[in-house]
């Protein structure tokens, strides 16, 4: 369709085209999509420059310029089908770009329409999204002084609220892995051992030529990306909830963490864990959850984060963390198979079992048997003691005593 | 929009669809759409989806269509400025600096100028995209983001949005016409809002059946009708199928090649298990299909040919 060559360059008095980008711009945040201000300008001109003549090519430069995720299609689909269809817009846009002037006096009613249909969309969003408060731990009345030295050796699921709350602070304070990993990067050294011919001919124009310094770099080291996959079901919700405070903390500390917990399913909490308070982001993280201490599929939550993840988040390097008791009941096969998956695509999977926290921990669940020979490490996770020796083994790299060998003779032997 | 138009870009979304006909590739109406929208907003393309779909290619066929040439900036981890934007040719600007001294230049703005200038500049793929005349800006194809890091991602904000690079020795380099860039990645992690923001989003999914068929036709003509259609229909079920790695276009037209090559005319149980490899590149997948799923989805395919 040839473009009106009398097409004006922003919409005209009537406004209507852009007012009702903007509307469905805003509807399109409110349904949680990232849409700014910048990006409906360009919707404008987009609209303006393709020019509208199907319904069909309308929703594709609509969605070319507002869908910057693959999952945000499903969202645009949706809130255009309902936005767009209820009030024939399109139909009233397309009589705009024609001669004939638009009938001007259904405008008010066409408002009120407007407003039923916003509200209808987001009605049925905040229906999704029910608020699940987290649920309130009672405050103990029996606190007594505890020392630093005991709560540090204390199980995180016999703590009182108070003691939890010590905890946080603590976690906050712990310090945190130092594990760097090189890249192909450099940045300037003094002390590095390569040559840096750019800053040396730079520095050699600072002098005329006269004197050319020596000038060295050396590679920059990152922190590799850290996958964190929790169990949030019923025997565990505990342990991953104090989890989720330390990873919080190194959530702010580091970019490249990515937070998924499962029960029944799979969920992705990265997002939720950006916020810059550890309880409003735990809030969050509730409210997106949906099957908190529910149930629990390793297996099949496994599979999920195989197919749908391991791709975009376990490039360059990652470090897995699997937090779960492994008391898988349906398929051990299936959990063997994915865990076998998840081994081969990552750098280092560490598995911390709440579970060793018990003196003679012997791998003799078959979800547990059927999972130790795929991972790299095997830690406790019940206390801010063990927390202090996961940073420690992060930074160190591997050690003896978390080798899961161990506990699989032990367990081979029991089974014998 | 305010620039003239006569430069051989296709005026609608037809004439876009068109053009990439003209050029064996076959896209839906949404890829024309967006396509059709970034040469004419002139904003960078940003391509997404899973390996083999035709990413690549887009920029290969436009570069091909609109008689440009195709620049190429293959993305690795570690790729920094120096072998993406620019370097300068040390070597020779040593050689300059001597020169210099010997013939007892003593200005130092002059011998900076002199050091710095273009003629010691090396133009790396994304300078080189500036360098376009009227018309004939080039297409610049920024293949497989996702595998650099994040840190190169910044440098290419500023050519994004004003199709422009700042040499700190030089000075603002700016293109007179602006490139047509294409940006393709496989998702292995996602990039960042900031850039992305800059570009039209395009998921390039996996085509129908119909579609599937009419590419397969162009690109391997000399493939038995019969053969096409099967081959086609056996990989439309194998991605419903939950595999670790769905066979992409790519796949799709190597296996019709390689079928064609062995003077098949038609799928057999045997010559399925044989080719496999070059449907699907995981050996788990390729023990399933080979276990018996790929029977029973070839018989499938066979009754739904009898059909109709």
């Amino acid at each position: 369709m040839p473009i009106n060559p009398s097409l004006p360059k922003t919409a005209d008095a009537d406004g209507r085209i852009a007012d009702n980008i903007v509307y469905f711009g805003r509807a399109l945040r409110k349904a949680g999509m990232r849409v700014g201000p910048a990006s409906i300008k360009d919707a404008i001109e987009a609209v303006l420059a393709a020019g509208i003549g199907t319904r069909e090519d309308f929703y594709w430069v609509l969605h070319s310029v507002l869908v910057t995720r693959h999952e945000d299609h499903a969202v645009f689909d949706e809130a255009f089908r309902l936005f767009w269809k209820s009030r024939e817009l399109i139909e009233k846009m397309l009589a705009m770009f024609s001669p004939i002037a638009p009938d001007r006096r259904e405008k008010a009613s066409q408002r009120a329409a407007e407003q039923r249909v916003a509200s209808a969309l987001f009605d049925g969003h905040e229906k999704d999204r029910q608020k699940r408060e987290m649920p309130e731990v009672e405050v103990d009345a029996r606190f007594t002084v505890s020392g630093n030295e005991i709560l540090r050796q204390k199980d995180f699921a016999q703590m009182t609220a108070r003691e939890i709350a010590e905890a946080k602070r603590a976690i906050a304070g712990l310090k945190l892995p130092v594990d760097l990993i090189a890249t192909r990067r450099f940045r300037p050294d003094p002390h590095g051992r390569r040559a840096d011919p750019r800053a040396m001919l730079k520095g050699a124009m600072r002098t005329g030529g006269d004197l050319i310094v020596p000038k060295f770099r050396s590679v920059r080291t990152v922190h590799p990306p850290l996958v964190v996959l929790a169990d949030i079901s019923g025997s565990m919700s505990q342990y991953t909830r104090i989890f989720l405070h330390f990873l919080h903390a190194l959530t702010e500390k580091r970019r490249r963490v990515h937070t998924f917990v499962f029960g029944t399913r799979l969920t992705n909490l990265t997002r939720q864990m950006r916020h810059r308070d550890p309880d409003e982001a735990l809030a969050e993280c509730s409210r997106a959850v949906e099957d908190w201490s529910g149930g629990t599929r390793i297996g099949e939550a496994l599979h999920e984060f195989n197919r749908l993840w391991s791709r975009r988040v376990l490039g360059q390097g990652a470090v897995v963390l699997l937090i779960t008791d492994g008391l898988e009941r349906d398929d051990v096969a299936g959990l063997q198979r994915e865990m076998d998956r998840l081994h081969k695509s990552c750098r280092r999977l560490i598995w911390l079992n709440p579970l060793l926290r018990f003196d003679g921990f012997e791998a003799r669940a078959r979800g547990v048997r059927a999972m130790l020979p795929h991972v790299d490490e095997f830690r406790p996770v019940h206390t801010l003691d063990s927390l202090s020796d996961l940073c420690a083994s992060l930074s160190a790299g591997r050690s003896r005593d978390a080798d899961p060998r161990i506990h699989m003779d032990l367990g081979n032997r029991v089974a014998a | 929009m305010n620039r003239k138009t006569g430069n051989g870009l296709p005026q609608s979304i037809d004439e876009t669809l068109a053009l990439l006909e003209g050029a064996d590739y076959v896209a839906d109406r949404a890829l024309a759409t967006v396509l059709f929208l970034s040469l004419r907003m002139q904003r960078p393309l940003f391509l997404e989806g899973e390996a083999g779909v035709g990413k690549t290619e887009i920029a290969k066929v436009l570069a091909q269509a609109l008689d440009r040439r195709l620049i190429r900036l293959q993305c690795y981890e570690g790729l920094d400025v120096s072998s993406a934007v620019y370097e300068w040719n040390y070597a020779a600007q040593m050689v300059e600096i001597r020169m210099e001294e010997a013939t007892g230049v003593s200005d130092r703005k002059a011998m900076e100028r002199n050091v710095f200038s273009e003629k010691y500049l090396i133009r790396r793929p994304i300078l080189d995209a500036l360098s376009g005349r009227d018309g004939k800006a080039p297409v610049l194809l920024i293949d497989e983001l996702d595998r650099t890091d994040e840190a190169f991602e910044a440098f290419l904000l500023e050519i994004l949005s004003d199709f422009q690079v700042t040499v700190p020795e030089l000075g603002t380099i700016s293109a007179e016409e602006p490139p047509i860039i294409v940006i393709t990645t496989n998702r292995t992690r996602e990039i960042h809002d900031a850039l992305k923001r800059r570009c039209l989003y395009h998921w390039v999914d996996y085509p129908d059946a119909a579609r599937e068929l009419e590419i397969v036709r162009r690109k391997v003509p000399h493939a038995n009708q019969r053969l096409s259609d099967e081959v086609v229909r056996f990989i439309q079920r194998l991605r419903e199928l939950d595999l670790f790695k769905s066979p992409g276009v790519a796949e799709t037209i190597d296996w019709a090649s390689a079928l064609t090559e062995l003077d098949k005319i038609a799928l057999d149980p045997e010559t399925i298990s044989d080719t496999l490899g070059v449907l699907l590149k995981y050996q788990d997948d390729i023990a399933r299909i080979d276990e018996g799923e790929g029977r029973r989805l070839l018989k499938e395919v066979k009754a739904e040919l009898a059909e109709g």
